[in-house]
Parts: structure tokens; C-alpha cells; sequence
């Protein structure tokens, strides 16, 4: 087993060897810019440009020209919200979204309403899900996008794409998903889901960091957007700068390996994450899910261990990799804004950890991982003032704290 | 962020982790901090003709909070009530080399050491 032990796979991956393999040759030998129009280097890194397009539009069902090469999910979901935003200010200037978005579709919005957009935002039941009925009444005449992540990245919930893509068709209302944490590890296609735009990045699915795509639907209907990059014209005019070759092979060669192999993948992870769940319950007490205990994604574990600060636990078994819900992790110093929208309790979101599985997890980090936190949470626990009230039959809601 | 080799010490190795018995007559406890933020300190002391003979603690919150805590009462031993009440936060920051984001870990630390001697001092009336 190697150490520190990466628990993870939602902040990022690392890299498939077979990925990196296919992209080194164009570092150096094929460096061409594939807008140069008058020589071979560019030539050649036109078609390999035009070949991985055709790769990823396949491998979500859309036309290789749908496809807009970005720096990653967060410009893409930036060039979602605003470029839609400002193409059809004069349609309508409503985006609807939700609360647990990631901050990238977040800050867009409220960027929106700087420049004057209105923008609702949906809330999610106690298991991270939108309410469809609460969509369907936030639609007005002035709407023109919806935007709903596929998958969350702190709970792994995933949302019903399906039935919202058919509800923003038949209100004739744009629908964006940011798929980032959902492309490559679940069946997706544009077509039959009635995706109109949609972010995906190359780091989430064992790809390269710096590269991701734009999902643009070109006929029924068209989309069309304001640029936010300006420049050369690249991309058909939507995003400007020379193409990030390199990328765009790895970006291609991790999505295509990632839609072969994503039934026995999935499968496997699946297990593990269950393994690890059922392994912690064991050996503890009072753990609770945040998010779906179905519609999630199979890598993504996210628990609270009560009367424990998550912190404080990973400084406890510091050669795991995870993340937290705690406050204490973030720049900000609040909880996590996903769990709170969920309502999970601030003292319960100060507990939290994130477990993400991955391609490269074994059942022997799973195991070791298990052991691991279970004795840090009880030797936690026996320090902690909220474990022992709690034990003495205390009510914690009933003691009148010194918020500070 | 990188804990310090102190912050990790007293994380690994906590000096005093217990209770006391609250209703003693020469136990004084504080509890201070709230869960929804994050940091819950119990800090207990039990005095001997004005002496502080022994102190325990128990944390919820971050290494820095059970350092903190862990250190205080370490420096609490041995110490008189009058002296205790003299601990500064910015003794603990210094001890532990903590950063300005875990400063809020040390006041918290004297709020609790002054808020056990303060239940002292009114048991005794």
C-alpha cells in the first residue's frame, strides 16, 4: 500500500498512465497550433484536434462540432451562465439553479445578477434532491436557462437530468448541467436527456488538470452564446485561444476509457464504497449519510461522525487523504453551504467527511482506511464534552451555548 | 495547513484528558464554545487552599483546539487561582506557534480556564 492513502477522487484524480502515454507526443514532437492554416505541425494538430472532438462528441452523443474546448468546468460553467445570459438578455433574464451548486455556477450567477438578471435558487430536500414540482413554479415567461448539476461534489447526490432536461424543453428554456463529477462515471447523452449545454473536465476522470469542454447544442434548438474570452475567434467564435492540444488528447483519451470501462468500474467502486460504509457502521455508533442513500454516486461516501469535529479527525488519520464539511477546513470559516442547504445541522456538518473512491482505490485502503478511522473517532470521542453529555442522557439541543 | 510540532504533540500525546466531579465542592468547571461552531471546551479544576492541584479536559473541535486546551491545563497545575486568572491566549498562540486563522482556538482556551475558576469562586460563594 502506498501512503499517504488518497480517499479524494472529487477534488481531483491522477492521471491514467495510458492517458499521459497518448498525450506526451504532442508536447513535443506534434506541437503544432492547430489554427496555423499553411504548414504540416499545424495540419496535424488540426486532424488529432478534430479526432478527439469527434471522441467525445460520441461518447455523449452529440456532433463533433457541439463540442467547445475550455480551460476547465469552472470557465465553462462561467461561459454557460453568462454567455447565455448576455446572448438573450433581451429574451428574458431569469436563471434558475440551486442551492448546492458548485461555486463555479454560483459566483456566475451572482456575477448575473450584478448585471442587473434575476436568478432563483431551488432548494434541496434533507437528501440534496430538487423538487420538480419547485422547478416547474419557478419557470416564468422571462426564464431562459435552468442550470442543475448532474452530480454534487461533496454528497454525490444525482439529480432527476432526465425529467428536468424535459421540463426546460417543454417550457422552451435552455438547460446547462454542470456534469463534471457525473461525465464519465454515468450513462450521459445529450439527446435523450435534452441537455442543451454542459460542463465536463479532463482532472475528474483521471485526465489532465487545465482542460474541459463546453457542451453547446448547435439544432433544436440552437444555442448560441456571448463570448467571456476574446481573442482569435477559436471555437467557433465562443472561446477564444489557441487550443490547448495536449489536452484535448488527454481530455478525449480519458473520456473515451472512461465510457469503455465504466459499467465494471462503476461496479467495483460501488462495492468498495459500500465495503468502507458498512465497515465504519461497524465499528461505530451514531454515523450519519449525507446526501441519497440511492441517487449517488457509487465512488462518493460522505458521512458525519457525531461529536467529533472533522478537522479534527483528519489531523487523526493524517495518511488518508479526505476532505471536509468543517468549517475549520474552508478559507471562510463557515460549514459546508451544501450540507447546510440540506439542513444537516452545523454541528453535524462540522463532523464531516468526504470519501471519494476511485479508479486506483484498493480493497486493502478500504480496509486500512476503515481501521483507521474507526480508532481516531473513538479516541475522539472519549475527548470529547459533546460524546460524554450525550452519553449521560444530556439533550445537546437543550444547553445554552456560547456561539462565538 | 501545516500544524506545528507542538499543535501535534499535544494532539497525538493530550496531557489530562478526563472529568472531574462537577457537584465537588472544590471542582470548578467550564464549558465554553457551542457545537454549530465548531469548538466545544470543557476545562475543570480542583483547588487546595487557593491552589489549583489538578486540572482535566475535554475537546470537540480542531488539533489546534485540543492543543490548546491539552496546554492550558498544563500551565494551570500548581498555579494559584489569582495566577491562573493572569493566563493570556497569547501565551498558548506562542507555545503552539499557532497561526492567525487558530488564534480563536487559544481565546478560547482562557475563556475557559477564567470560566472554571469563575464556578469555582461561586461554589465557594
Amino acid at each position: 500500500m502506498k501512503f499517504p492513502v488518497y480517499m479524494d477522487n472529487h477534488a481531483t484524480t491522477p492521471m491514467d498512465p495510458r492517458v499521459l502515454e497518448k498525450m506526451l507526443p504532442y508536447f513535443t514532437e506534434r506541437f503544432g497550433n492547430a489554427a496555423s492554416r499553411n504548414h504540416k505541425f499545424g495540419w496535424e494538430a488540426e486532424a488529432t484536434v478534430d479526432h478527439c472532438r469527434e471522441v467525445i462528441a460520441q461518447s455523449i452523443g452529440a456532433d463533433p462540432s457541439e463540442i467547445i474546448f475550455t480551460s476547465g468546468a469552472t470557465e465553462s460553467d462561467n461561459l454557460a451562465v453568462l454567455g447565455t445570459g448576455r446572448m438573450y438578455s433581451k429574451k428574458g433574464n431569469h436563471i434558475i439553479t440551486v442551492q448546492t451548486e458548485h461555486k463555479a455556477i454560483l459566483d456566475s450567477c451572482a456575477a448575473w445578477e450584478r448585471e442587473g438578471g434575476k436568478v432563483t435558487y431551488l432548494p434541496v430536500d434533507s437528501q440534496g434532491m430538487i423538487d420538480l414540482d419547485d422547478l416547474r413554479k419557478a419557470i416564468t415567461s422571462e426564464t431562459l436557462l435552468i442550470s442543475v448539476m448532474m452530480v454534487n461534489n461533496e454528497i454525490g447526490v444525482i439529480q432527476p437530468i432526465r425529467e428536468i432536461g424535459a421540463i426546460a424543453r417543454a417550457h422552451d428554456v435552455f438547460f446547462h448541467t454542470d456534469a463534471t463529477q457525473g461525465v464519465g462515471k454515468l450513462p450521459v447523452n445529450v439527446q435523450d436527456m435534452n441537455i442543451d449545454l454542459m460542463s465536463f473536465t479532463a482532472h475528474k476522470i483521471y485526465g489532465p488538470k487545465g482542460i474541459g469542454a463546453l457542451y453547446v447544442r448547435k439544432r433544436k434548438p440552437r444555442v448560441r452564446l456571448t463570448p467571456i474570452l476574446f481573442g482569435g475567434g477559436h471555437e467557433r467564435g465562443m472561446r477564444s485561444g489557441t487550443l490547448n492540444v495536449p489536452g484535448i488528447v488527454g481530455l478525449a483519451e480519458a473520456l473515451r476509457l472512461s465510457v469503455t470501462e465504466m459499467e465494471s468500474e462503476q461496479a467495483r467502486i460501488g462495492q468498495l464504497r459500500d465495503r468502507l460504509e458498512q465497515g465504519l457502521r461497524a465499528q461505530l455508533d451514531e454515523i450519519y449519510l449525507n446526501g441519497h442513500p440511492q441517487h449517488r454516486l457509487p465512488g462518493n461516501l460522505n458521512l458525519s461522525f457525531a461529536y467529533v469535529e472533522g478537522e479534527g479527525l483528519m489531523m487523526g488519520i493524517n495518511d488518508i487523504a479526505v476532505s471536509s464539511g468543517s468549517a475549520c477546513t474552508s478559507a471562510s470559516l463557515e460549514p459546508s453551504y451544501v450540507l447546510r442547504a440540506l439542513g444537516v445541522g452545523d454541528e453535524l456538518a462540522h463532523s464531516s467527511l468526504r470519501f471519494g473512491l476511485g479508479r486506483f482505490t484498493t480493497e486493502e485502503e478500504v480496509d486500512y482506511t476503515i481501521q483507521r478511522v474507526s480508532e481516531a473517532v473513538k479516541k475522539l470521542r472519549d475527548m470529547s464534552p459533546l460524546y460524554e453529555m450525550a452519553k449521560e442522557g444530556i439533550d445537546l439541543k437543550s444547553i445554552n451555548w456560547t456561539a462565538h | 495547513m501545516a500544524y506545528s510540532d507542538r499543535v501535534i504533540d499535544h494532539y497525538n500525546n493530550p496531557r489530562n484528558v478526563g472529568s472531574l466531579d462537577k457537584n465537588a465542592e472544590d471542582v470548578g468547571t467550564g464549558i465554553v464554545g457551542a457545537p454549530e461552531c465548531g469548538d466545544v471546551m470543557k476545562l475543570q479544576i480542583r483547588v487546595e487552599e487557593d491552589r489549583i492541584v489538578d486540572a482535566k479536559f475535554k475537546t470537540f473541535g480542531c488539533g489546534s483546539a485540543i492543543a490548546s486546551s491539552s496546554l492550558a491545563t498544563e500551565m494551570l497545575k500548581g498555579k494559584t487561582l489569582d495566577e491562573a486568572f493572569q493566563i493570556k491566549n497569547s501565551q498558548l498562540v506562542d507555545e503552539l506557534s499557532l497561526p492567525p486563522v487558530k488564534i480563536h482556538c487559544s481565546v478560547l482556551a482562557e475563556d475557559a480556564i477564567k470560566a472554571a475558576i469563575t464556578d469555582f469562586r461561586k461554589k465557594k460563594g
